[in-house]
C-alpha cells in the first residue's frame, strides 16, 4: 500500500542523527514491545508480512510521528484484537475479562534460543524454472496495491537489470494479506540512479529485492 | 494525576502514555498464559548482550585473515556465517557487498527496518528513521557526509533497498598498515557503521598507517 512505510525518495524529514555510543534500548517501554511483539508471532498466527502490514497500515499521520516502537505497539495491538486475542475493554484494563484464545501455549525461555537460531527462512522449493537471468533488462510494473507489497513506488516503472538470483521466496504480496505463501522467484534488480531519480541523485545504482510478478522483461 | 498502578515511574516522574500502554499489554498478554515473563527476560538478554555487531566484525576480520573463508562468503554467505555460529532471525539469507577502491555500497530499508540482526544486533535509531529511510536511496552522499564520510567523486556508489528477506552485509575494505594483524586485533577495528556502509574502518588516531 502507498502508506507513509513508503519513505524511500521523500524530502524533508532533516538530517540523519547518529548518536554515539547509542545503547540497544532507550527506554524500558521498548525492551517491553519488542520482546513482546517477537514472543507474540510464534503462537498469535500472523507472519513476518502481516506485522509489516499491520504497521504500515498506521494513519500516515500517525506513523510518521510516532516512534519505531510506538509504532511496533500500534501494530501489535492491531493484530491481537483483530485476531481476537483480546478485547478492547481488557486492553483498557489491563486484565483478562474473557477465556483466553486456544491458540498455542506461551513460548518457554528454554524454546527462546532455538526459536532465534532458527529464524523463518522465506525461501521455497522452486516449481517452476526462473523467468529471468543475470543479465537480463527487465522493467518493473507500474502497480499500486491498496495492500501490502514490497515494491517501493520510486522503483515501479522502471528500468533495471537483474544482479541476482535469489531463489524461490514467500511473496509477501500475498503472505501479508493472509492469501498463503504463494513463493516466486526472487531477483537483485539494479536500477541506474538516473532511472530513478533524473539528475537529483548522488547514488550510481539503486538495488532492490524484486519478486518476479514485479517484473516484465524489458 | 490519573493512576499508573501498572506502570514503572522511576524517581516519582510520571510514565508516559506509551509506557503505559506496553505495560498494560504486557500484564495482560502474561495474565492470559500467552506470554511467559521468562522468555522476555531471554529474549532481552540475547539482543542486549549476546547478539550485536561484534558478531559481524568477526566475520569480516576473518575474511581479511582467511581467503577460503571469503570465497565462501561469496558462494554462500548464509552458510559461511553460519558456520561461525551467526544463524537466524532476520538473518536467514544473507548476501555480503563488497567495497573496493572504485565501489562504495550503503544498506537501507526504505520500507520498514529490515537490518542483519545475527551479525548485526538490533538497528540503531537512525537506520529505522525517516531521514535515513528517505535519503539513502537517492542522495547517498548527503547521508554519508553527515556520518563524516566523504569519498572521492568517482566512487560508484551502490544502494541496497533491503525488500525481501535477503540481509546485506557490506565488507568494508582492510586499512593500509594492518599486514600481519591477527583476525582479533582486526576485529576491534570493525565498527558497526561500516557493516551497513555509512563509516570506513580505519586505524584509531594517532597510530601510524
Amino acid at each position: 500500500m502507498n502508506g507513509a512505510q513508503d519513505l524511500g525518495g521523500q524530502h524533508g524529514f532533516g538530517p540523519v542523527r547518529p548518536e554515539a555510543d547509542e545503547p540497544v534500548f532507550h527506554e524500558d517501554w521498548e525492551r517491553q514491545a519488542m520482546a513482546l511483539t517477537v514472543l507474540m508471532g510464534p503462537i498469535g498466527g500472523w507472519n513476518i508480512d502481516e506485522s509489516r502490514a499491520a504497521r504500515e497500515s498506521l494513519p500516515p499521520a500517525q506513523y510518521l510521528s510516532s516512534s519505531y516502537y510506538e509504532i511496533w505497539t500500534a501494530g501489535l495491538e492491531k493484530l491481537i484484537l483483530e485476531r481476537g486475542l483480546v478485547s478492547a475493554a481488557e486492553l483498557e484494563v489491563g486484565r483478562p475479562l474473557q477465556p483466553r484464545a486456544p491458540i498455542a501455549a506461551a513460548l518457554s525461555a528454554d524454546q527462546v534460543g532455538p526459536m532465534l537460531a532458527r529464524g523463518a527462512p522465506s525461501q521455497r522449493e522452486p516449481q517452476a524454472p526462473a523467468r529471468f537471468a543475470v543479465g537480463d533488462q527487465v522493467r518493473t510494473n507500474v502497480m499500486n496495491p491498496a495492500t501490502h507489497t514490497r515494491l517501493p513506488r520510486y522503483a515501479r516503472g522502471k528500468r533495471g537489470m537483474i544482479v541476482m538470483v535469489h531463489g524461490v521466496h514467500v511473496f509477501p504480496d500475498s503472505s501479508g494479506v493472509g492469501q498463503g505463501e504463494n513463493p516466486h522467484w526472487l531477483y537483485s534488480v539494479r536500477f541506474d540512479a538516473h532511472e530513478l531519480w533524473g539528475p537529483d541523485t548522488t547514488a550510481s545504482a539503486v538495488y532492490v529485492d524484486c519478486w518476479e510478478p514485479y517484473l516484465e522483461p524489458a | 494525576m490519573s493512576s499508573t498502578p501498572n506502570a514503572a515511574a522511576p524517581h516519582g516522574a510520571p510514565a508516559s502514555p506509551v509506557a503505559v500502554r506496553v505495560q498494560a499489554i504486557e500484564s495482560l498478554l502474561v495474565a492470559k498464559g500467552y506470554v511467559d515473563p521468562a522468555a522476555i527476560e531471554t529474549l532481552l538478554d540475547t539482543y542486549e548482550h549476546r547478539i550485536g555487531p561484534r558478531n559481524g566484525a568477526r566475520v569480516v576480520a576473518r575474511a581479511w585473515t582467511d581467503p577460503d573463508f571469503d570465497r565462501w562468503l561469496d558462494r554462500d554467505a548464509t552458510a559461511a556465517i553460519a558456520s561461525m555460529g551467526y544463524t537466524g532471525r532476520q538473518g536467514e539469507h544473507m548476501v555480503v557487498v563488497r567495497n573496493t577502491p572504485m565501489v562504495h555500497n550503503l544498506v537501507v530499508c526504505t520500507l520498514c527496518s529490515c537490518y542483519p540482526w545475527p551479525v548485526l544486533g538490533l538497528p540503531p535509531v537512525w537506520y529505522k528513521s525517516a531521514p535515513y529511510r528517505s535519503r539513502a536511496v537517492a542522495d547517498p552522499r548527503g547521508v554519508l557526509a553527515e556520518f563524516g564520510v566523504d569519498l572521492p567523486g568517482h566512487v560508484e556508489i551502490r544502494v541496497w533497498d533491503s525488500t525481501a528477506e535477503i540481509r546485506y552485509l557490506v565488507m568494508p575494505m582492510r586499512p593500509a598498515g594492518t599486514d600481519g594483524w591477527s583476525a582479533e586485533a582486526l576485529a576491534e577495528l570493525v565498527v558497526r557503521d561500516a557493516m551497513v556502509g555509512t563509516a570506513i574502518v580505519s586505524l584509531p588516531s594517532g597510530e601510524p598507517s
